[in-house]
C-alpha cells in the first residue's frame, strides 16, 4: 500500500468510526425513557403495561408511516401539507368502494393505493415541471381532498368493513410468526455486516474492530428480539406496526442505498449542481411524491380498517404530526439531510405524548400544547448543538 | 517609534481537526494599507474573521489590542462599534433593497422611529461620489441611490460595499478578496479609492492573490502559511517573487508546466451558434459564434468579463435558462443537447466557474460528489455499491493529489483548491471526450493552480479536446496552444500561441478587430 492510502486508513479510523455518537438521537432517546418515566409514574403504571405498549406502539404506526414519506419529501427542500386531506380522501373512497358498491378487499386496497400513488404524481408534476412551490400546490391539495372527502362519503360515516380488511388495522401477527420474522431479521442483520466488512477489507478500506462489530450486531438483535417478545407478550406484533416497519425498511433501503435516493439528498442539497451533474431532477421529484402518495393511502387504509369506519374527520391535521415526526427525528427543514428511521423515533415521541395524556385523563387541548412546545424544543436543540459543534 | 492602530497577540484559532491559526502575531500602522497574503487555506480569511468579530471572543486564544486596548468583540457590531468594518469576499447586500436602503441598513437616520429618506439619499450621492459611481472624470459611471442593488454589476456592488463602510466612521477598513471578482478597470477605481483613503487616515487591510496589485497598493506586506506569519516587510524591501516564494514555502521557477502539444482531429465543433439574454426579449449574449477544438490541444477562451464565454458553454451544456440555437458537433458528429444529462452522454464534460453553486453538494462528502454524475459506474440495478464508490473516490484523490483526511470527509470542510479538484473529479469520473473548465484556477493557491495545469495536460495527452476559459491572461499565454477571443457576445480572434501576446489578446478583447 501507498503512503497515501495508510495515512488515509488512519485518519478514516479518526474521522468517521471512532466513537462518533449521535448526540441528537442519544438526546431524543433519553427525552422518550423520561417522558416514559413520568407517565408510568403518573398512570401508576398503566402506562407500561404490555396492553398498552402494545396499544402505544399501534397508536405510532399510521404517523410513522406518513413521516417516513414525508422525510424524503422534506429532504429534497419541498413539503407535502396534503397528505393528511389525502389520507382522509383515500380512507373515504375505500369505504365507498367497499362499503357501498361492494369491492371485495383485495380490489379496493389496489384501487386505493393507485389513486394515492396517482394524485401524488400529479401534484409531483405540477412542482416539478410547472414549477409552482410545493407549499402552495399541496396547500391546494390539503383543500381539494378535504373537500372531496366530505363529497364522496356524503359527509357521513361509512361502516361497517369486511373482516378481512379490518385485519389490516386491527390484527395482530402471530406470535409464533413474529419470532420467525425476528430470526430472520437478526440473520439479516449479521449477513450485511459481515458483508459490509469484509467487502470493505477487499477495497482496503477502514473497518471497525470484530468485537466492536459484534456488540453492535448484538445490541441491534437484542433490540430486535426484545420488541418481538414484549409485543408477544400481549398478542403479537400488531399488523399497522409490521407494515409500518416494513415500509421504513423499504425507504431506508431505497434512501440510503440506490441512485434515487442519492439524487434526492443531492437535490436537497444542492438544486443547481444536482442539474449539472446530469441528474433528472424533475423526474426524481415526482417519484418522490408518488411515495408520498402511496404512504398516504397505505396510512389511510391502517386508519379506516383501525376504525372500522370511513370518516368525513378521517386523517384532519396529521400532515402536520407527519412533518413534526419528520422533524424530531431530525430532518433538516432546508433540506439535504435527515433519516426515514428517524421518523419512527418522532413519531413514538407524537404517539406516547397522545397516549400518555390520554391515560392521564387530561383534557386534549393539552395535547397541542405539548406537541407544539416539543416540536419547536427538538428542533432548537437540533440548532444549538449544531452551533456548538 | 511607529504608533500600531492594531496589534493581534498570539493568535492561535482551532477548527475541529485543524488548526487555522497558529500563535500568529501581526500588527498594523496607523495610516497605512496593510496586505495579507497566503495560499488559499493559509488562514487569512480566519484571521480578519477573528480582528472583526465574527469569531467571538472565547472561541480563539491570544488577544487582539486596538487602539492600544485589549478587543473582546462578542459580536460584528461590537467591532463596528470602534471603527472596524469588514468588507467579506460574499458580498452582504440585499438585492431587492435600493443603494441608499442597504447603505444606512441597520443605522438609518430617524426621528422617534421615523425614516428620514431624504437625508439617506443625500447621503448617499455624497458617498458614492466618494468612491467614484459619480459622473466625475475616470469615475466608474453614476449609479443612483434608489437603484436596486441586484440591478448593479458586481463591480459596482462592491464599491457600494466600501460606501457603505464609509458611512459607519470607518478607522481600519478590511477588504478580504476585494478584487476577486472584478475587471482590470474595476480593479483600476478600486485601487484609487483605497488611494484615497489612505490620504484621508484611513487603515486599510488588504486580503489577495493578486500579487501586482499588492505591489501597487500596499505599504507593508505579511505572508502567512500554514497557520503562522511568516513575514512582515515594507513594500520596498520585496519583491513579487519574494511572496510568491515565502507564500509556497520554495521557489516556483515556472508558473505554467507547458508541454509541446501536437494537434490531431477536431474532436469538437460549433457552428454558428447564438445565445438569448434570458430576461431581456430579443437582447443577444453570444452572436454566431463557431470555432474548432482539436485533440491533442488546449484551447483557450479569453475575454473580459460579460463577454458571454460562460454563456455560451452553459449553454452548449444545456444548462442556460435561455434560448439558444446553432450546431455543436462532437468527433464529427452533429449532437443535439437539451440537458447536461444530453451533454454527460455526448461525452461533454463542464467544470463550471463557481464551484459552490453550480459544482458541489456541501453536505455530501468526497466521494458523494466524485460519483453524483456517474451513478451508473457504481451501481448495479439502481443499487450503489458503496464500496466500489469508495474505491473509485480513493483513485481520484491520489490522481488529483486532493488533500483531505478521507472520501468520507464533507466537502464543505475543505480549502477552495481541494474542492476544485472534487469537482474536476466528478467532471472526470464522466470519462468526458471533450472537457470545458470554466475558470478553473479561480480562487485557488499557487500550488494547486500547478497541479490543475498539470492534470490538463496529462487530459490532453489521453486525447481529450480541453477548453479553457480564463479571465487571467497570463494563465491563458501560459498554457493555451490555441486561443479564441471574445467580446460582448461577438468572436474578435483566433490565435496561435506563437501570435499571441498580451498586447494582442488585449485588444481584440477590448473590442478591436484582429490585428
Amino acid at each position: 500500500m501507498s503512503k497515501v492510502e495508510n495515512r488515509t486508513d488512519k485518519e478514516v479510523k479518526n474521522d468517521k468510526l471512532g466513537g462518533s455518537i449521535d448526540i441528537r438521537t442519544f438526546t431524543m432517546v433519553g427525552g422518550l425513557i423520561l417522558l416514559w418515566i413520568f407517565f408510568t409514574y403518573m398512570t401508576d403504571g398503566t402506562f407500561l403495561s404490555i396492553r398498552n405498549i402494545s396499544n402505544l406502539t399501534r397508536q405510532m404506526a399510521i404517523v410513522g408511516v406518513l413521516g417516513s414519506g414525508m422525510v424524503l419529501v422534506i429532504v429534497t427542500g419541498n413539503i407535502d401539507l396534503s397528505i393528511g386531506s389525502l389520507l382522509g380522501f383515500l380512507s373515504g373512497i375505500a369505504a365507498v368502494l367497499m362499503v357501498w358498491n361492494g369491492w371485495g378487499t383485495a380490489m379496493t386496497i389496489t384501487a386505493v393505493v393507485l389513486i394515492g400513488i396517482t394524485v401524488g404524481m400529479l401534484q409531483g408534476i405540477i412542482v416539478a415541471y410547472l414549477s409552482v412551490p410545493a407549499f402552495i400546490v399541496t396547500l391546494g391539495g390539503l383543500l381539494i381532498f378535504r373537500g372531496g372527502l366530505l363529497g364522496v362519503t356524503k359527509s357521513m360515516s361509512i361502516a361497517p368493513f369486511d373482516e378481512s380488511y379490518k385485519y389490516i388495522g386491527q390484527a395482530y401477527v402471530s406470535p409464533l410468526v413474529g419470532v420467525i420474522l425476528a430470526i430472520a431479521a437478526i440473520v439479516l442483520i449479521m449477513l450485511l455486516a459481515f458483508n459490509k466488512r469484509r467487502s470493505r477489507l477487499k477495497y482496503n478500506y477502514a473497518v471497525e474492530s470484530i468485537p466492536k462489530m459484534m456488540g453492535k450486531v448484538a445490541l441491534k438483535a437484542t433490540l430486535v428480539l426484545g420488541s418481538v417478545i414484549l409485543l408477544n407478550q400481549y398478542r403479537g406484533i400488531p399488523v399497522p406496526v409490521f407494515v409500518m416497519i416494513l415500509v421504513m425498511i423499504i425507504l431506508t433501503f431505497i434512501a440510503e442505498k440506490t441512485t434515487f435516493g442519492r439524487s434526492i439528498y443531492a437535490i436537497g442539497g444542492n438544486i443547481e449542481a444536482t442539474k449539472y451533474s446530469g441528474i433528472k431532477v424533475r423526474k426524481n421529484l415526482v417519484i418522490v411524491f408518488m411515495i408520498n402518495g402511496l404512504m398516504a393511502a397505505l396510512a389511510g387504509i391502517i386508519l379506516s380498517a383501525r376504525l372500522n369506519a370511513g370518516t368525513p374527520t378521517a386523517g384532519l391535521n396529521m400532515e402536520l404530526d407527519a412533518i413534526a415526526a419528520a422533524v424530531i427525528g431530525g430532518t433538516s427543514m432546508s433540506g439535504g439531510a435527515g433519516k426515514v428511521a428517524g421518523a419512527a423515533l418522532g413519531a413514538l415521541f407524537m404517539a406516547t405524548i397522545d397516549n400518555g395524556m390520554s391515560l392521564m385523563n387530561m383534557d386534549a387541548y393539552w395535547q397541542y400544547v405539548v406537541k407544539g412546545i416539543i416540536l419547536v424544543t427538538a428542533v432548537w436543540f437540533d440548532i444549538y448543538t449544531k452551533k456548538k459543534k | 517609534m511607529p504608533e500600531y492602530l492594531l496589534e493581534m497577540k498570539h493568535i492561535t484559532k482551532e477548527f475541529p481537526g485543524v488548526k487555522a491559526l497558529n500563535e500568529v502575531d501581526f500588527k498594523i500602522k496607523k495610516g497605512e494599507v496593510h496586505a495579507i497574503c497566503g495560499e488559499n487555506g493559509a488562514g487569512k480569511s480566519t484571521l480578519i474573521k477573528t480582528m472583526c468579530g465574527v469569531y467571538p471572543i472565547g472561541t480563539y486564544e491570544g488577544e487582539v489590542v486596538y487602539d492600544n486596548e485589549v478587543q473582546k468583540f462578542v459580536e460584528i457590531k461590537d467591532a463596528e462599534d470602534v471603527g472596524i468594518i469588514c468588507i467579506h469576499q460574499e458580498l452582504a447586500l440585499v438585492p431587492e433593497l435600493s443603494v441608499g436602503e442597504n447603505i444606512f441598513l441597520g443605522n438609518q437616520p430617524n426621528k422617534f422611529g421615523v425614516v428620514r429618506w431624504d437625508e439617506i439619499y443625500y447621503k448617499t450621492q455624497q458617498l458614492l461620489s466618494r468612491v467614484g459611481l459619480d459622473k466625475s472624470e475616470g469615475a466608474y459611471g453614476a449609479v443612483s441611490p434608489e437603484e436596486k442593488i441586484k440591478n448593479l454589476g458586481i463591480g459596482q456592488k462592491q464599491l457600494v460595499e466600501i460606501a457603505k463602510a464609509l458611512s459607519k466612521n470607518t478607522k481600519l477598513l478590511l477588504l478580504d478578496e476585494p478584487t476577486a471578482a472584478l475587471t482590470e478597470h474595476e480593479v483600476d477605481i478600486l485601487l484609487d479609492i483605497i488611494n484615497g483613503l489612505r490620504n484621508e487616515g484611513v487603515t486599510c487591510i488588504y486580503v489577495s492573490h493578486k500579487l501586482d496589485e499588492v505591489m501597487r497598493i500596499a505599504d507593508t506586506v505579511t505572508v502567512i502559511r500554514d497557520g503562522c506569519s511568516i513575514a512582515t516587510k515594507s513594500i520596498d524591501e520585496i519583491t513579487k517573487n519574494d511572496i510568491i516564494r515565502m507564500m509556497v514555502g520554495r521557489e516556483l521557477s515556472n508558473l505554467f508546466p507547458r508541454e509541446k502539444h501536437t494537434q490531431g482531429d477536431v474532436g469538437f465543433e460549433i457552428k454558428n451558434f447564438n445565445v438569448y439574454h434570458p430576461d431581456i426579449p430579443g437582447k443577444m449574449l453570444v452572436k454566431d459564434i463557431s470555432f474548432k477544438a482539436y485533440k491533442g490541444e488546449i484551447l483557450g477562451i479569453s475575454g473580459l468579463m460579460g463577454a458571454g464565454r460562460t454563456e455560451l458553454f452553459s449553454a452548449i451544456y444545456g444548462a442556460f435558462p435561455a434560448k439558444s440555437f446553432g450546431e455543436v458537433y462532437v468527433d464529427g458528429e452533429k449532437v443535439d443537447i437539451k440537458s447536461p444529462i444530453d451533454a454527460i452522454k455526448q461525452d461533454i464534460s463542464l467544470l463550471t466557474e463557481d464551484r459552490k453553486r453550480f459544482g458541489l453538494v456541501l453536505g455530501m462528502d468526497v466521494k458523494q460528489n466524485t460519483t453524483l454524475s456517474s451513478l451508473d459506474q457504481v451501481s448495479q440495478y439502481s443499487v450503489i455499491d458503496q464500496n466500489a464508490e469508495i474505491y473509485h473516490a480513493m483513485e481520484f484523490v491520489k490522481f488529483l493529489k486532493t488533500k483531505t483526511p478521507s472520501v468520507e470527509q464533507l466537502v464543505g470542510n475543505l480549502s477552495g483548491g481541494n474542492q476544485q479538484k472534487v469537482v474536476l473529479a466528478k467532471a472526470l469520473m464522466t470519462k468526458p471526450k471533450v472537457m470545458v473548465l470554466d475558470e478553473p484556477t479561480r480562487g485557488i493557491d499557487v500550488g494547486a493552480k500547478y497541479e490543475i495545469y498539470k492534470i490538463m495536460n496529462e487530459l490532453v495527452d489521453h486525447g481529450v479536446v480541453v477548453i479553457m476559459i480564463s479571465s487571467d491572461l497570463e494563465e491563458i499565454l501560459g498554457m493555451s496552444d490555441r486561443i479564441v477571443v471574445m467580446c460582448e457576445g461577438e468572436m474578435k480572434g483566433e490565435f496561435g500561441i506563437e501570435e499571441a501576446t498580451q498586447e494582442v489578446i488585449m485588444h481584440a478583447a477590448t473590442g478591436g478587430s484582429q490585428l
